[in-house]
């Protein structure tokens, strides 16, 4: 079998099984209260830290890029409450346009 | 905690979903553009995007392989990145009450965008709108992948087009209406912040993401990122 299908079949199994660990093994169980707390903060701690990475790491260097640009005016887009569509948009467009200027 | 798991159905849910799946699609279709030029063919980059459903962990195994990376690396930086849907699973584990089956396939269709979609707030999640939203993004995703693959020489490189800040500007997206909160201090410590705790895990896992970064494979720091939920820990009574 080819590198590709091993990666594509791997990725495949074990992405289900981190997924699904959580439903099957504790499916329509409440958590205990003491992590009620915690599981609501989940969200945010991940979403920032993809906002973080997406926008400043390149690999495992962080760099300041065009994308800076272009989620610095998707922040500005979120602020006046611009649709999810429109701000991603921006932030190709500006990005794209900072690239093209910079060469 | 209420039993009920709020008012939303699938229709709201496939509403509610439906500007983040042309954003998806958008993705779909860079996707499949470098997935292509990292010498992954024609079928195996959309059989990926069916059963793996994973943005950000695909773009990786497309770069390792394209760097002549093993497949063993390829897949494991795949991993490291969706290691975060092993918390996120528990998150929405006490709301999927149905067979194996049932839960199997709202695991498969868990992604970012349908879990934040199908939050109801204080840690509740409504699978109907879970089930709904994953189901549109799934859609978006594997026919973005298809048309990328199929016309990638007419869309050209995906970061000429600014595709790669989009990815970051969506979870801003997201996670601005997450800052909310009833609580307007948060105590950490022993000590009392005068900012709400999404606020504080929001900047602590950004911080924690940013400094792993130079030293760690790719996909560790976001996972060590969501250790900054642990703030909202109650005590033991």
């Amino acid at each position: 079998m080819s590198t590709v299908w091993i990666v594509v079949i791997a990725s495949g199994v074990g992405t289900l099984a981190l997924k699904a660990a959580g439903p099957v093994l504790f499916g329509g169980k409440q958590l205990p209260d003491r992590f009620t707390g915690v599981v609501g903060l989940l969200g945010p701690a991940l979403l920032a830290a993809l906002v973080a990475i997406g926008t400043f790491a390149n690999g495992q260097h962080l760099v300041l890029d065009g994308r800076v640009l272009g989620v610095g005016a998707a922040a500005v887009a979120i602020r006046f409450r611009a649709p999810v569509l429109v701000v991603v948009i921006i932030a190709a467009a500006v990005t794209s346009t900072a690239r093209a200027i910079a060469g | 905690m209420a039993e009920t798991s709020g008012d939303r159905g699938f229709r709201e849910g496939a509403v509610a979903v439906v500007p983040m799946a042309v954003a998806v699609f958008g993705f779909g279709l860079s996707y499949g553009v470098l997935a292509r030029a990292a010498g992954m063919g024609g079928v195996a980059p959309v059989v990926m995007s069916i059963t793996t459903f994973a943005g950000s962990a695909q773009f990786a195994a497309a770069s390792v392989l394209q760097a002549g990376g093993a497949a063993a690396t390829a897949a494991l930086s795949a991993l490291m990145l969706n290691a975060r849907y092993l918390p996120i699973g528990v998150t929405v584990a006490p709301w999927l009450r149905g067979s194996i089956w049932s839960r199997l396939l709202h695991a498969h269709l868990t992604v970012d965008e349908s879990w934040v979609i199908a939050a109801e707030g204080t840690g509740r999640w409504n699978p109907r709108v879970l089930l709904a939203a994953g189901m549109g993004i799934w859609i978006a995703w594997v026919l973005g992948t298809i048309g990328g693959v199929v016309f990638g020489d007419v869309i050209g490189d995906p970061a000429r087009l600014g595709l790669d800040a989009a990815f970051p500007a969506l979870f801003l997206a997201l996670l601005v209406p997450q800052l909310r909160s009833t609580e307007r201090t948060t105590q950490v410590a022993g000590l009392r912040i005068g900012a709400p705790p999404p606020a504080i895990a929001a900047l602590l896992g950004a911080a924690i993401a940013l400094t792993l970064t130079p030293f760690t494979p790719a996909g560790v720091p976001i996972v060590a990122a969501g250790a900054a939920c642990l703030i909202g820990l109650r005590r033991r009574p």
